[in-house]
């Protein structure tokens, strides 16, 4: 308990750093993946075909080399040639990544909603627009909180990647404990660390899931 | 503004691929009219509906509602429509009722009738809500307004449809078979609410299967066949003596 004890502060720093790249992630991957997956079902072909290939390139590629090609790679490609630090440029390959798999379940959710929908709304006199916001979004949050829930649930075990960049998060600081102690009870810890954040996460969607559930009664 | 029509069209053309539905329909209708259309299914009746406010797009011929033009065919032979915001300007002065509600599932009775008033109309919270209250008052449910869709019966979500089309204050009603999701019982109450409308002298397009009502109600029937209006009369003449062979052969099937 004690060895715990002393190893904790550590083992904090490391969740501070999981947690700041979790949290940035979440709050730009989502408009992003917003806006990615209005860009998705647009009627103008050029942009549906544009927001269809990225999302493509996001997932299907790892995304550990978008992090490592970001870091190592961007700063020598010719007319973009940006340096960034191993922070920024882990946040920038999360929220890109992220917000790929963001917009497919967004537009999953946009399109399950019923063309009567739209319809009702449209002999009312509501823009596109004002359509998307009042009607077809607020119905469609509904729907998607299990795959959002999923993949939050998931981007908080895949901060665990940034270790590549030589960043201190929550298991890399574990990691460094257990080989300079010879004892694998730092990654019990984590562990612990992890399972709390993910519970956290749960049940808080658990309650979002009930609030949007409220008009079924 | 002297008696313009509340709805013309000429001439209207509208194919789905190689399906032609429908094969150059024309009505006028004057203000405070009823006019029921009926027909087999598949004869166009319901698509003729959503073209004359915008749901579909015609391929050719002309639409005006009350004086304005929606669409025109152009010297090509193809519609061309007004732009946009005209577009939405006329067709505000239609509401609709569709078979299955589309109410807002996420809102309740209340906020689905004040939805567009307040988002398109710019109107305050203040301003409509009594008027909305009214509306549920006059179709009789005003102890659901707190209520969310899922907990109506389909004759009560009908009601509320109808009063949400009525708070954005429409001169014409365009009502598509508004009973035919509707269990038998239930249909009576949205023809009562109709009913009362027409005696109102709201102008009234129906698209519907019920003969009851449009024998009653209605003052002139349409009825049409394979994407053509067959036959056009007023409603006492047409169920007394329909005239052409389709129509009879129509009228003894559903009677």
């Amino acid at each position: 308990m004690d060895y715990i004890l002393r190893i904790l502060p550590q083992l904090i720093d490391g969740a501070g750093i999981t947690i700041q790249v979790f949290l940035i992630t979440l709050v730009l991957a989502v408009p992003l993946g917003l806006a990615l997956a209005l860009g998705r079902i647009s009627r103008w072909p050029a942009v549906s075909v544009a927001v269809n290939g990225y999302i493509w390139l996001m997932r299907g590629t790892p995304l550990m080399l978008q992090m490592l090609f970001i870091y190592f790679a961007l700063p020598f490609v010719p007319g973009i040639g940006i340096r960034l630090p191993d922070f920024p440029a882990a946040i920038v390959a999360f929220v890109l990544n992220y917000a790929a798999y963001f917009a497919e379940i967004f537009r999953a959710g946009i399109q399950s909603i019923d063309r009567g929908q739209y319809e009702g709304a449209k002999v009312l006199g509501l823009t596109y627009a004002q359509t998307m916001r009042r009607i077809v979004l607020p119905q469609m949050i509904r729907r998607i909180l299990p795959p959002v829930s999923n993949e939050t649930i998931t981007l908080v075990k895949d901060t665990s990647l940034i270790y590549v960049l030589a960043m201190n998060d929550l298991l890399r600081a574990a990691r460094g404990i257990v080989q300079r102690d010879f004892t694998t009870s730092p990654f019990v810890v984590a562990a612990a660390f992890y399972l709390l954040m993910t519970l956290l996460l749960t049940w808080g969607f658990q309650y979002l899931e009930k609030r949007y559930a409220a008009h079924d009664e | 503004m002297t008696n313009k029509p509340m709805i013309k069209a000429s001439g209207l053309h509208k194919r789905f691929g190689h399906n032609e539905v429908l094969k150059g329909v024309s009505l006028e209708m004057s203000k405070g009219e009823v006019i029921a259309v009926i027909g087999p299914s598949g004869s166009g009746k319901s698509t003729f509906l959503r073209c004359l406010n915008h749901l579909e797009t015609i391929d050719a011929g002309r639409i005006e509602i009350e004086g304005d033009v929606l669409a025109d065919t152009d010297a090509g032979g193809q519609a061309r429509y007004a732009p946009e915001a005209e577009v939405r300007r006329i067709c505000r002065r239609m509401g609709m009722v569709f078979q299955h509600f589309n109410l807002f599932p996420h809102m309740t009775v209340l906020q689905n009738i004040i939805e567009a008033p307040i988002t398109v109309k710019g109107m305050s919270r203040d301003a409509i809500i009594p008027k909305a209250e009214a509306l549920l008052a006059k179709v009789g449910l005003s102890a659901k307004r707190d209520a969310y869709p899922a907990r109506l019966s389909g004759g009560q979500k009908q009601r509320v449809a109808i009063a949400r089309a009525l708070a954005m204050e429409p001169d014409i009603m365009l009502f598509d078979e508004p009973t035919s999701a509707l269990d038998p019982e239930l249909t009576g109450e949205v023809l009562r609410t109709m009913r009362q409308l027409a005696e109102e002298h709201m102008t009234m397009l129906v698209v519907t299967h019920e003969m009851g009502f449009a024998r009653e109600v209605a003052n002139r029937v349409i009825f049409m066949d394979q994407g053509e209006i067959v036959e056009e009369r007023p409603a006492a003449e047409f169920f007394a003596s329909p005239a052409h062979p389709r129509s009879r052969a129509f009228l003894d099937n559903m009677l």
